[in-house]
């Protein structure tokens, strides 16, 4: 992220130690991931050390300190998804992006993560692109995903 | 003044003291790892837990973070604190079977072979380090990364921390002594954090003492000691 852009965020949350979560949030908005110059960035402008700031964005699950693609795909292995074929699914995921869990394909497209639950047991087994939720999917189904995806970015 | 008992014997105490400190001025022996006098208690090892009777209720807790309180009990050797005890030790010598001071616990306590699986730590994540570094020091150069089983202290990246002013009080009040720092003519190395500085000469005997960053930071965050004061090595001042 350009520093212009952090500065923005930082002066949105008028630099204010406590915001650290919400500026990490939007800072990985963009690129998915937080860079190591961002975070010493934000670390001198705060300021505050270095470490608290890796100490927050290591714990929660939610941030990144490696590159992840322009899509995270999410697998959901929580029980209900499991019995329903999550594993194969997986599999499957992995197969067609040549990847494994936490890993990023070499276009940087994708990523592949996997979630204990999305609270949407009923619809299990999920696979979550991005933003976007898929219900019931099947191993057949996970192609036909991966190709529209490919498309879109390619616009 | 606050008076309380421990073991049935009454102590007194002030305000805001912790009753581990406490027991500990009072000559009562109650095994801690994580518990260090200039620091902020932190409950993180359980081994000083203790039995606190207060009114009729009575509990079973750690006694490095429990504020001093007028007429309370504390029982330091019960069956429960013992078995309590002997647990927190079983997991630690798990966690860490090849430290000598959990294994001194161990048998001290007679706790043999762990139930669990044997791994080869030699960190007990009690966090004096990080809190050494954080309240007494001021430089935060090492914290807390991660979570859950892959928890761990390191600086940001986990190698060679920008702050670190290689002053090692990590390794001073490190319990399990895994924080190494090696000296050799010129240079100062803390290995866990992989941080290398090169040290001063002493203006006087010539020999090297300490690292110039740890001098330099020292010079800004004291008052009224004069420049020349962080020329010389201790025995020559």
């Amino acid at each position: 992220m350009s520093l212009k852009g952090i500065d923005q965020i930082l002066k949105k949350f008028e630099y204010r130690e406590s915001a650290i979560i919400a500026i990490l949030q939007e800072v990985q908005e963009k690129q998915n991931y937080l860079p190591e110059k961002d975070l010493e960035y934000i670390s001198e402008k705060l300021p505050i050390p270095l470490t608290r700031i890796y100490r927050i964005a290591s714990f929660y699950n939610a941030f990144s300190l490696k590159p992840r693609g322009k899509h995270i795909i999410s697998v959901c292995l929580g029980t209900a998804c499991h019995v329903r074929g999550a594993p194969m699914v997986l599999d499957r995921l992995k197969l067609e992006l040549g990847i494994d869990i936490g890993e990023m394909t070499e276009d940087g497209l994708f990523s592949l993560e996997t979630v204990n639950c999305l609270g949407a047991c009923a619809m299990g087994p999920i696979v979550v692109f991005g933003k976007e939720y898929h219900g019931q999917m099947t191993p057949a189904r996970v192609e036909s995903a991966i190709k529209k995806y490919k498309k879109t970015s390619k616009e | 003044m606050i008076k309380f008992t421990i073991d049935g014997i009454e102590v007194e105490a002030e305000e805001g003291q912790n009753v581990l400190q406490v027991a500990l001025d009072n000559g009562f022996d109650i095994p801690h790892l994580c518990y260090h006098e200039a620091l902020e208690p932190y409950g993180a090892c359980r081994l000083c837990q203790v039995e606190i009777t207060r009114g009729n209720r009575t509990r079973l807790t750690t006694s490095c973070n429990y504020p001093v309180q007028e007429g309370i009990k504390v029982q330091t050797k019960t069956e429960k604190v013992i078995r309590a005890r002997k647990l927190v030790i079983e997991l630690l010598l798990a966690r860490s079977p090849n430290v000598p001071v959990i294994k001194e616990l161990a048998e001290e306590y007679s706790v043999g072979t762990p139930r669990f699986s044997l791994d080869n730590d030699d960190c007990i994540l009690c966090g004096l380090c990080e809190r050494v570094c954080r309240e007494v020091v001021g430089v935060e150069a090492i914290s807390f990364l991660g979570r859950g089983s892959s928890r761990k202290v390191g600086p940001p990246l986990e190698i060679n921390p920008q702050t670190c002013i290689a002053c090692g009080a990590c390794a001073y009040v490190c319990p399990t002594n895994c924080i190494k720092v090696e000296e050799n003519e010129n240079e100062r190395t803390i290995v866990r954090w992989g941080r290398t500085l090169p040290m001063k000469k002493c203006k006087v005997c010539g020999r090297s003492f300490a690292p110039w960053f740890q001098l330099d930071y020292f010079g800004k965050i004291t008052e009224g000691i004069p420049k020349d004061f962080w020329d010389k090595c201790p025995d020559c001042r």
